[in-house]
C-alpha cells in the first residue's frame, strides 16, 4: 500500500505549507512600520467620539513637542466604549493617559486597580476636563414630529434612539439629562423623573451598546425618529451623513465633562511621566482649544468660546454634581444592578 | 447513477434545486454581495485608497502574524490528538473528544474573557507578569492565545473521525514489515488523510484571520499595533468609513472565497488518486 | 473527502497493537489542551466558584438574565433546526444534483466560516433594516427582522449554516447506492427509501452538525449585537449580558453567566459524542 507517488505528494504538501508560512511572515516584515519604532511612545486610551479630535490633537502635539525639544514621538490611540476601554486599563492595557467620557469611569481605575489615586481630578483646572459637550437632539430634515424639547420625547408613537446606559457612556448623560429635565420641570419631584424617564425609554426601539452604534442605527439604517447625542457627535453626523437631518437644541440639558488624567504607575514605570503630562496640558492651550472647537467640542479658553457662539447654540445647562451628587452617587442609583434603570427596564 | 429507480422524478428535483439555492442566495450570497457593493461603492480607487492607509496594513500584518503562529501549533495538535485517540484504546475517549470539541460552544466573548482572567492585572498570574515586565494580554501573545482557543477544534476534528475509518491494519502492516513508526506515520497515515487535514487547516486558517469576539476582548484596540483585519473592520465601521470598513471585509471575504477555491480546485486535480485509493 | 470505509464495516479492534506513540502523543494532546483551553476555563470556574449561594441565586433568579439565557438557547435552537431542515436540502443538492455553477456553490457554503462575524453582522443588518435591499420587502407585509429576536435567529442561521452541510455531505457521498437500489426493487417509492433508509444512515451526522450549529450560535456574539436590538428581557442575548457586567466590574456575575452557558454547553457537547458512541457501538455489533 505504500507508494512513492503519495510520499511525493506529501513533502509537498508541506513544504508548500512551510513556504505558504514563511511567505506570510515576510509580507508581514515588509509592510510598511514593521519593524519596532526606536521614538518614545505615550498610549492614549479614549471613549468612542473622540477618534477624530485626538487625530488632529496628536499631530499638533508631536509638532509642538518637536520644536520644544527636538524629540520624535508616537501618539498611539486606543477608542471604544467608556465603561470598557476604563476596564481594559484595569485589566492591564498599558495606557500613559486616559480620556474617557465620564469620571465615573477614571474613578474606577483609581478604586479597582490603584493605578492613580483618587484625588486625580484636582490635578488639572477645570475639573480635569479640558472641553465640555452636552446632549442634544438629532432630528430628521423639517423636523416631521415636531420634536422641540425633552416633552416632545415621551409622546406617543416618537420613536427614539439611545444606546444602553448600561454599556455607553454617552447612554448615561443622555438618562440624566432627561432625568434632570423632569426634576427641573416638576421642582425636584423624583417619582415623576422616574416615570418621565420611564416612558421614554419606551419609546426606544434598539439599545445599541455604544454611541457610534446608535448613530449609524439613526443615520444609516433609518430608524427613529430622534437621536439623543453628544452634541460633537450630531454635528459630526451632520458632516458625516450630509443634509438629510438637523439639530434641536433642548431648553436644559447636561453639562458633560470627559475628564483626562495622567496614570501614574505607568508613567512612572515607563519613564513618560514628562511627556505624558506636558501632553495633557498642551489640551488647555490656545491651539489645541481651537482644535477641540473646530471638532464640536465646547472648548474652555474663553476667547475660543467666543470665536464658537455662532455655531454653539446656548443652552441653560445643569452639571451633575448639582442634581445628582456626583458620578458615584449617579451610578450606584441609577445604572447599578437593581438601579432604577434596571426598574424602568423591567417594567413592560 | 443510471438506475431510474433511485431517481426523483424532475419536477422534485428542480423545486429541490431551486429551495436550496433560494435559500443559499438569502443567507450567503445577499450577504457577501452587500459587502461587495457598500466595497465599491465609491469605486475602485477609493477601494484601493482604503486598503492603502497604514494602520490597514499593520492590521493586514498582525492578522497574518496570528495566522503563521497559531495555525501550525494546531496542526500537530490535531495530528498528534486524532493518532492518540484512532490508534489506541483507552477510557475516557468521548470525554476527551468532547473538550477538544469544548472551544467550539464557548462563546468567543468567554473565550476572550478566561485569558483576562488568567493574564489580566486583576487576574491570578497577572501582578507576576508586570513584576517581570511580560505582557500578555493587549499585545500579540494574547492574541495569538485567544486565537489558538477559537480554532483549537478545527484540525483535530476533521482528523480524528478519518482515522478511526482507516483503521490500523496498514500502520500494522507496515511496522510488521520493519517500519519505523515516525516513517509508517509520514507514509502510510498522512498520505490516507491527507484531504481531510489539508481541509481543517483551510478552516482553521480562515477562523484564525477572521475571529472577532474573542480577540476584541483581548486587544486593546491600539491602532496600528493591536488591531487584527476584523477589529480594524469595527473601527473604521466605527468612523463611518463605510468604504474602507467594507474594503477589508472584502479581503476578508476574498481569502474565504480562495481558500475554498483552493480546496476544489486541489480536489479536482487529485480526483483520479481519490478514486484509486478505493474512494 | 476521501473517506475510505462505512462506519458499518468497520472491524473490531484488536486489544493489544503494535503501533508507537501511544504516550508522547497522548501526553503532548493532554498537555496542550491543558494549556490552551482546560487551565484557563478552570480559571474561569475558580472565579465562578467564590460566587455565594446568595448571588447564584439572584443571577439565577434575574428575570432579565433568564430571558438572556432563554433567548440565547432558544433562539439557537430554532436556528439549528432551520440549519438541519436546510442544510440536509442543500448538502443533497450538491451531492446528487449535478447543476452548473455547483462547486461555486459548494465552496460558498463555508462562507460563514470564514466571514469575520461582526461583518456578517453589518452586512444582515444592513440587509433587513427597514429601509435595506430585504427589509424594504418585508415591512410592507408586517414582517421585521431587524432589531427584533426574529433578527437574533437569522444571524444564527447564517453562522451555523456550514456545520450541518459540511458534515452531513460527506456522508450522503458515500452512502451505498446498491441499498438504495434494493430499497427501490422492493417496492419502495423514493420517499419511503428515503426516511428509511437514507435518512438512518446519515442521522448521526446530521446530529453531529445540529449539535454543533447549535453550540456555535448560542455563544455567538459578534454578529447578534449588531441585529438583535438589545432590549433587556426581549431582545437581549446571553453574551451580551457577559460583556455588560464586565463594563460593570461585575467579574463575579459576569463568570457566573459565563459557567452557566460553559455547562450547559458542555453538557449538549458530551451528549451528542455519548449518543454517537452507543450508536456506533450498536451498528459496530450489527455489523
Amino acid at each position: 500500500m505504500i507508494k512513492s507517488l503519495w510520499n511525493d505528494d506529501i513533502r509537498q504538501f508541506f513544504l508548500a505549507a512551510a513556504m505558504a508560512g514563511l511567505l506570510a511572515m515576510g509580507l508581514a516584515t515588509l509592510i510598511p512600520g514593521a519593524r519596532a519604532a526606536e521614538t518614545r511612545t505615550l498610549l492614549n486610551v479614549s471613549y468612542d467620539p473622540t477618534r477624530e479630535l485626538y487625530q488632529a490633537i496628536n499631530d499638533a502635539f508631536i509638532k509642538s513637542w518637536k520644536a520644544r525639544t527636538g524629540e520624535d514621538i508616537k501618539i498611539n490611540q486606543s477608542h471604544g466604549g467608556s465603561g470598557k476601554q476604563a476596564r481594559s486599563v484595569i485589566d492591564g492595557l498599558e495606557a500613559d493617559v486616559v480620556t474617557l467620557a465620564l469620571a465615573y469611569d477614571i474613578d474606577a481605575i483609581a478604586d479597582k486597580a490603584k493605578l492613580l489615586d483618587g484625588t486625580w481630578q484636582n490635578h488639572l483646572g477645570d475639573n480635569s476636563a479640558p472641553y465640555t459637550s452636552t446632549i442634544v437632539f438629532l432630528v430628521r430634515k423639517g423636523n416631521p414630529r415636531q420634536i422641540k424639547d425633552w416633552d416632545d420625547l415621551v409622546k406617543p408613537g416618537v420613536s427614539v434612539i439611545t444606546p444602553n446606559p448600561k454599556t455607553s457612556g454617552g447612554a448615561r448623560w443622555n438618562y440624566l439629562a432627561a432625568w434632570g429635565h423632569e426634576l427641573n420641570r416638576t421642582n425636584g419631584d423624583q417619582a415623576k423623573a422616574e416615570e418621565f424617564v420611564a416612558k421614554l425609554y419606551k419609546n426606544v426601539p434598539v439599545l445599541d451598546s455604544g454611541a457610534r452604534g446608535s448613530t449609524v442605527t439613526f443615520a444609516q439604517r433609518g430608524l427613529g425618529d430622534v437621536l439623543l447625542a453628544w452634541e460633537n457627535e450630531a454635528y459630526l453626523a451632520l458632516q458625516e451623513f450630509g443634509d438629510g437631518f438637523e439639530i434641536v437644541t433642548p431648553s436644559l440639558s447636561i453639562l458633560a465633562e470627559p475628564p483626562v488624567t495622567v496614570v501614574d504607575k505607568v508613567v512612572d514605570k515607563r519613564g513618560t511621566r514628562a511627556l505624558a503630562e506636558a501632553y495633557l496640558k498642551f489640551l488647555y492651550t490656545p491651539e489645541a482649544q481651537a482644535i477641540i472647537a473646530r471638532n464640536f467640542y465646547r472648548p474652555r479658553d474663553p476667547e475660543a468660546i467666543k470665536k464658537t457662539a455662532a455655531t454653539f447654540k446656548p443652552i441653560k445647562l445643569f452639571t451633575i454634581d448639582d442634581v445628582f451628587g456626583g458620578w458615584r452617587k449617579a451610578q450606584a442609583e441609577h445604572f447599578a444592578d437593581g438601579g432604577v434603570f434596571d426598574r424602568i427596564s423591567g417594567r413592560k | 447513477m443510471n438506475n431510474q429507480a433511485i431517481r426523483e422524478p424532475a419536477l422534485v428535483r428542480w423545486t429541490l434545486t431551486i429551495l436550496a439555492l433560494a435559500f443559499l442566495a438569502l443567507f450567503l450570497a445577499l450577504p457577501l454581495m452587500a459587502v461587495l457593493v457598500e466595497a465599491f461603492a465609491k469605486g475602485w480607487n477609493a477601494y484601493l485608497r482604503a486598503l492603502s492607509t497604514d494602520v490597514t496594513l499593520s492590521s493586514i500584518r498582525l492578522t497574518l502574524i496570528v495566522a503563521a503562529i497559531s495555525v501550525p501549533l494546531n496542526i500537530a495538535f490535531g495530528l498528534s490528538a486524532s493518532w492518540a485517540i484512532a490508534k489506541f484504546d483507552f477510557g475516557g475517549k468521548s470525554l476527551l473528544i468532547s473538550l477538544i470539541e469544548l472551544p467550539f460552544s464557548v462563546s468567543p466573548v468567554i473565550s476572550g474573557l478566561i485569558y483576562v482572567l488568567l493574564f489580566g492585572l486583576q487576574g491570578l498570574l497577572g501582578p507576576w507578569l508586570v513584576e517581570n515586565d511580560l505582557r500578555v494580554i493587549f499585545a500579540v501573545p494574547g492574541i495569538v492565545l485567544a486565537t489558538i482557543f477559537v480554532t483549537f477544534p478545527f484540525v483535530a476534528r476533521e482528523l480524528i473521525p478519518l482515522m478511526e475509518e482507516q483503521g490500523r491494519e496498514e500502520e500494522e502492516a507496515a511496522l510488521t514489515l520493519g517500519a519505523s513508526g515516525l516513517r509508517t506515520f509520514w507514509l502510510v497515515t498522512l498520505p490516507n488523510v491527507r484531504w481531510g487535514l489539508f481541509y481543517g487547516v483551510l478552516l482553521c486558517n480562515a477562523r484564525a484571520m477572521g475571529e472577532f469576539g474573542a480577540v476584541s476582548v483581548v486587544s486593546g484596540h491600539i491602532r496600528g499595533l493591536t488591531n487584527t483585519m476584523p477589529l480594524h473592520v469595527e473601527i473604521l465601521y466605527n468612523e463611518y468609513d463605510f468604504v474602507g470598513a467594507f474594503a477589508v471585509a472584502s479581503l476578508l471575504a476574498l481569502l474565504a472565497l480562495v481558500t475554498l477555491a483552493a480546496k476544489t480546485a486541489l480536489e479536482w486535480w487529485h480526483r483520479d488518486e481519490l478514486v484509486a485509493t478505493g474512494h | 473527502m476521501a473517506s475510505a470505509t462505512l462506519p458499518l464495516l468497520r472491524r473490531n479492534r484488536v486489544a493489544s497493537s503494535v503501533i508507537p506513540g501511544f504516550g508522547p502523543t497522548l501526553g503532548f494532546t493532554l498537555f496542550y489542551l491543558s494549556l490552551i483551553v482546560l487551565l484557563p476555563l478552570a480559571a474561569l470556574l475558580l472565579k465562578a466558584a467564590g460566587t455565594t449561594f446568595e448571588q447564584w441565586g439572584r443571577i439565577l433568579g434575574d428575570p432579565r438574565i433568564l430571558s438572556a439565557l432563554w433567548l440565547s438557547f432558544g433562539g439557537a435552537f430554532a436556528a439549528a433546526l432551520i440549519n438541519a431542515v436546510f442544510g440536509l436540502l442543500v448538502a443533497w443538492v450538491l451531492v446528487r444534483y449535478p447543476f452548473p455553477g455547483r462547486r461555486i456553490v459548494d465552496a460558498m457554503v463555508d462562507l460563514p466560516f470564514a466571514l469575520p462575524t461582526a461583518v456578517a453582522g453589518i452586512a444582515l443588518t444592513a440587509l433587513y433594516a427597514p429601509n435595506g435591499w430585504l427589509g424594504k420587502l418585508l415591512t410592507p407585509l408586517g414582517i421585521t427582522v431587524a432589531f427584533t429576536p426574529l433578527g437574533v435567529v437569522v444571524a444564527m442561521v447564517f453562522i451555523g449554516l456550514p456545520f450541518v452541510v459540511r458534515t452531513v455531505e460527506p456522508v450522503l457521498q458515500d452512502i451505498d447506492l446498491e441499498l438504495e437500489e434494493a430499497a427501490a426493487s422492493l417496492g419502495a417509492d423514493r420517499l419511503q427509501t428515503f426516511f428509511r433508509v437514507i435518512l438512518p444512515a446519515i442521522a448521526p451526522s446530521l446530529l453531529t452538525g445540529f449539535s454543533l450549529a447549535l453550540a456555535r450560535a448560542v455563544g455567538e456574539y459578534g454578529s447578534v449585537i449588531f441585529i438583535a436590538g438589545n432590549l433587556p428581557g426581549i431582545s437581549e442575548i446571553a453574551p451580551l449580558l457577559i460583556i455588560t457586567k464586565l463594563e460593570q466590574y461585575d467579574y463575579v456575575g459576569a463568570t457566573a453567566i459565563a459557567a452557566v452557558m460553559l455547562t450547559i454547553s458542555f453538557a449538549l457537547l458530551l451528549a451528542v459524542n455519548l449518543l454517537q458512541k452507543w450508536r456506533r457501538a450498536r451498528m459496530g455489533g450489527r455489523g
